[in-house]
């Protein structure tokens, strides 16, 4: 779980690495990044948001995966950020998409759509900057831009399909899923810049032990207490979802600010 | 079910809903088609015509061209969308964001430094109207 601050790839792409600013950042990652390397899966499915990238107000689909070879980066309005092409995962996304909606979930399959920042920037904080991306990456892209998104608790039943799904999949893989965005922010208005530190520990406290409790909060408590932005918190719960219902916690770090927003990431490793 | 609108007691926070994704669909389509480089060429170029392929509002087009972020959260604006018209025009983010608060953008950074602003007096419009 992590958040996606755009402004990390633009450390990440002008060697900004060691600055103070951002060294408390990438110094979290380092634990992270040999954990991944450690467990080296064969796929990860990555839970984010589209900011206006691949699709628009011409379409919105609440739930979206991708299911093709690969997925360019996209331009955002500065040039393509200059990262590796994403390879997918056609077989084991084909296969989620068709268990999930068969599930009852009703995602929009997509053969083709560019990935932006909320894809592209954990990616570089989990791997830095390889010549090209080592794992398949599944995404899985919710709208969380036009109110009302997903609830909390679709999200985690959503995650829970998805956990169904992979555990049916012919081939036994070792799949890694990563729930990104958040923590507390805004971005918008008079009240930019609002974080909530005591909202986002209390999520990080819960996220393990009492997800369902989180799945719970309503859009307006996410918007009201943790920023318009804070919502993108919901991401998270999909990757919970996907999860068993005992996790131990590997790894958790916690800092304010980066750019606008509050940074949180967390590692949980299935309790067997 | 019943769709409520009790976030509209946030203070200084647009929500992107219904009634603003639909008043600010031609702004917003306008802010995406920069994500093209030919189209931010066009624009740089000649931004009157080229606003006019979009079926803006006076007021729309008024926000854009004050490059008033406010007003364009008013009229329908959406940030991620906005944002695009920032990059095309190179601005970094950090000045949008404080030109929204009505800070100056030094007194915006170090607010964000110190901790970023306070949920404490800044959850409802009736916390905002007793400053």
């Amino acid at each position: 779980m992590m958040s996606h601050v755009p402004l990390l790839g633009l450390a990440v792409d002008h060697a900004k690495k060691e600055e103070e600013y951002f060294k408390p950042v990438f110094n979290a990652f380092d634990v992270s990044k040999k954990w991944i390397e450690d467990i080296n899966p064969d796929a990860i499915i990555l839970v984010y948001n589209d900011h206006a990238s691949a699709f628009s107000l011409d379409l919105i689909p609440t739930f979206a995966i991708g299911c093709a070879a690969e997925f360019m980066p996209a331009d955002e309005g500065f040039g393509r950020r200059e990262v590796p092409i994403v390879p997918g995962y056609p077989e084991l996304a084909w296969h989620i998409a068709q268990s999930t909606i068969l599930d009852e979930f009703d995602i929009t399959i997509v053969n083709k759509m560019d990935v932006d920042h909320g894809l592209t920037v954990p990616l570089s904080l989990m791997f830095g900057e390889p010549d090209e991306w080592p794992i398949p990456i599944i995404p899985l892209a919710v709208n969380v831009i036009q109110y009302p998104p997903p609830t909390g608790n679709r999200c985690l039943n959503l995650g829970k399909s998805i956990k169904r799904a992979v555990g049916s999949f012919p081939e036994n893989k070792r799949v890694v899923i990563f729930g990104t965005g958040g923590m507390s922010h805004q971005l918008q208005g008079r009240r930019t810049g609002l974080i909530n530190q005591e909202f986002d520990t209390n999520y990080l406290d819960k996220f393990g032990s009492a997800p369902e409790e989180l799945a719970k909060i309503p859009h307006e408590d996410y918007l009201r207490l943790a920023g318009s932005e804070g919502i993108e918190l919901v991401m998270w719960l999909v990757a919970r979802g996907a999860m068993n219902e005992r996790v131990r916690e590997i790894h958790r770090h916690y800092h304010v600010p980066i750019s606008n927003t509050a940074i949180g990431h967390l590692i949980l490793e299935n309790e067997i | 079910m019943a769709v409520s609108k009790t976030y509209l007691d946030i203070p200084g926070t647009f929500v992107f809903d219904a009634e603003h994704s639909r008043l600010g669909y031609p702004l917003n389509m306008f802010c995406m088609s920069l994500s093209k480089e030919e189209n931010r060429s066009a624009f740089t170029e000649d931004c009157k015509s080229y606003m006019n392929r979009f079926e803006m509002t006076e007021a729309q087009k008024q926000s854009i061209r004050d490059r008033n972020w406010n007003m364009m959260l008013e009229q329908g604006g959406n940030i991620y969308y906005m944002l695009k018209l920032a990059g095309a025009d190179g601005t970094p983010y950090e000045q949008v964001y404080a030109a929204m608060s009505g800070d100056e953008p030094s007194d915006y950074r170090s607010m964000m430094i110190g901790g970023g602003r306070l949920p404490e007096g800044n959850l409802y419009k009736s916390d905002w109207a007793k400053k």
